[in-house]
Order: structure tokens, then C-alpha cells, then sequence
């Protein structure tokens, strides 16, 4: 059940992820970079991360995405270059690009490929993480407040027309 | 599922994303690209979590996506900032940040 559902999943989200960079049009890289995110919500789900897979559809595909969108069409996509120039960007990015698969290769192939264990994560997921957030993890989830307090201060203070 | 299955499709989708900053001039799409490398470490998280049947890497890919939402808001902000001054946002020409 596992296997059948993480193949096709894991293609699927290898080929939006490969278009998400290679589109030439933002809007659809943005589009195909939902898929991508969709993708993984149900790879979390099949993990038993149930919360995490809601707060991926929600806030990522939901949120961040949507404003990535109203971005993109707020900048005008004539205005963006259609010619990308890249002077040697290209002829040093391949061969380090290459090092870093080779590296990541390297290392996962040289793991034992046993299959997981059956899962021992308690059965609610949504109530086991509230606890931990709230109990272990509640001072980094406070911090985590002033955080998006700062990114809105911020956005705001950058975002506005000087008078 | 063996764990390195995900470890794997976590390593291909950094992997892209890396190829993402490194080969594009848009600053969008190398946002976007950004974000796929965050979401292949939250995917590691997740299950490095199943595998070690503890919740632990759910809460960390939690605070990910909200430093990822974060990181967005001010990105953009910066994005349309420069936008307005400059019409154009290729980030080649865009070496100093004084207006």
C-alpha cells in the first residue's frame, strides 16, 4: 500500500519540481510548484503526519503560494526578462550542481534499504503534536510569534510608496 | 517503505532546487526553488520521524514552514520594493542595495 502509493507520488513530484525551474513563464513554475506541494502533503500522510500534511495544503499551497501568484501578476510578466543572461553562471553552477548529486548519491546508496519498522506514533496525531508543542517545544513556538511579527513588520515598512 | 526511499526524493528534489538558484536570474522562480530545498528537508524530517517513531521531526518541519512563510513575506516585499525603483528585477543588475 505504502509502495503504491510513494512511487508514483515521488515521480510525479520529481517532474513538477524539474518544471517548476525549467518553465519560462513564472506563473507556471508557481503552479507546478503546487503540485509539488501537493505531492508531499500525501507523502506526510502516508509518514502519519497528518497535521503537517493539513498545514502544507493550507498554508503552503493555501497561503505562500497564492502569494507568490499575486506577486507574479503584480510585476507584469512582460517586464520580467524573457533572456536570461548567465555570464559563466551556467559553466561553474553544472559541475558544483553535479559534486552535491554525486555527494547525495554517494551517501543514500550506501545505506541498508530495510523497510520501516511498523509505526509506533501515537494514533491522533493532531492531539500528540498540540501536546508537544505546547508543553516541549512551547518556548520555540512563542519565539516562532515575534518571528511572523517581525516578516509583517517588515513587509509592511518595505511595501509602502514613501510620500 | 525503506527510510532512504524518502531520504532519496529528498536529496533529488535539494538537488533541483539547488540547480534552480543556481541556473535562473529570476528572482521568483529561484524563490520558488528555495522553497522546494525547504520542503525536501521538511519531507527528510518527516521521516526521519517515522523511522525513529518519535514526533520530534514533525514539530521541526512545523517551524520550516512557518520561518518559510516568514522568509516568503519579506522576500516578496524586498522583490516589489526593488521592482518600483528600478522596473526591472534581473538579480545581475541588481549588485548594491542602496537606492
Amino acid at each position: 500500500m505504502e509502495a503504491a502509493l510513494f512511487w508514483p507520488l515521488a515521480l510525479v513530484a520529481i517532474v513538477a519540481a524539474v518544471a517548476v525551474i525549467a518553465a519560462r513563464n513564472a506563473v507556471y513554475s508557481a503552479l507546478f510548484m503546487v503540485v509539488v506541494l501537493f505531492c508531499l502533503a500525501l507523502l506526510y500522510l502516508s509518514l502519519g503526519a497528518e497535521f503537517l500534511a493539513a498545514v502544507q495544503i493550507i498554508i503552503y499551497a493555501g497561503a505562500i503560494m497564492v502569494l507568490f501568484l499575486f506577486v507574479i501578476t503584480l510585476l507584469n510578466p512582460q517586464a520580467l526578462p524573457e533572456q536570461e543572461h548567465l555570464p559563466g553562471q551556467r559553466w561553474l553552477g553544472l559541475p558544483l550542481l553535479g559534486l552535491l548529486v554525486l555527494a547525495l548519491v554517494a551517501v543514500v546508496a550506501s545505506a541498508a534499504w530495510r523497510p520501516l519498522p511498523p509505526s509506533t506514533l501515537p494514533a491522533n496525531n493532531i492531539v500528540a503534536v498540540g501536546q508537544a508543542i505546547f508543553r516541549s517545544y512551547l518556548f520555540p513556538f512563542e519565539i516562532t510569534s515575534l518571528l511572523l511579527l517581525v516578516a509583517i513588520v517588515g513587509a509592511v515598512v518595505l511595501a509602502q510608496r514613501r510620500a | 517503505m525503506p527510510l532512504e526511499a524518502y531520504i532519496a526524493l529528498s536529496a533529488v528534489l535539494f538537488a533541483t532546487g539547488a540547480a534552480g538558484v543556481l541556473l535562473r536570474r529570476n528572482p521568483l522562480v529561484m524563490f520558488m526553488a528555495v522553497e522546494l530545498m525547504l520542503n525536501a528537508a521538511n519531507l527528510a524530517f518527516t521521516a526521519f520521524a517515522r523511522a525513529r517513531n518519535a514526533l520530534d521531526g514533525q514539530i521541526f518541519a512545523l517551524f520550516v514552514v512557518a520561518v518559510a512563510a516568514a522568509e516568503v513575506v519579506v522576500g516578496l516585499a524586498i522583490i516589489v520594493a526593488i521592482f518600483r525603483r528600478r522596473a526591472s528585477i534581473d538579480v545581475d543588475e541588481i549588485s548594491t542595495l542602496r537606492g
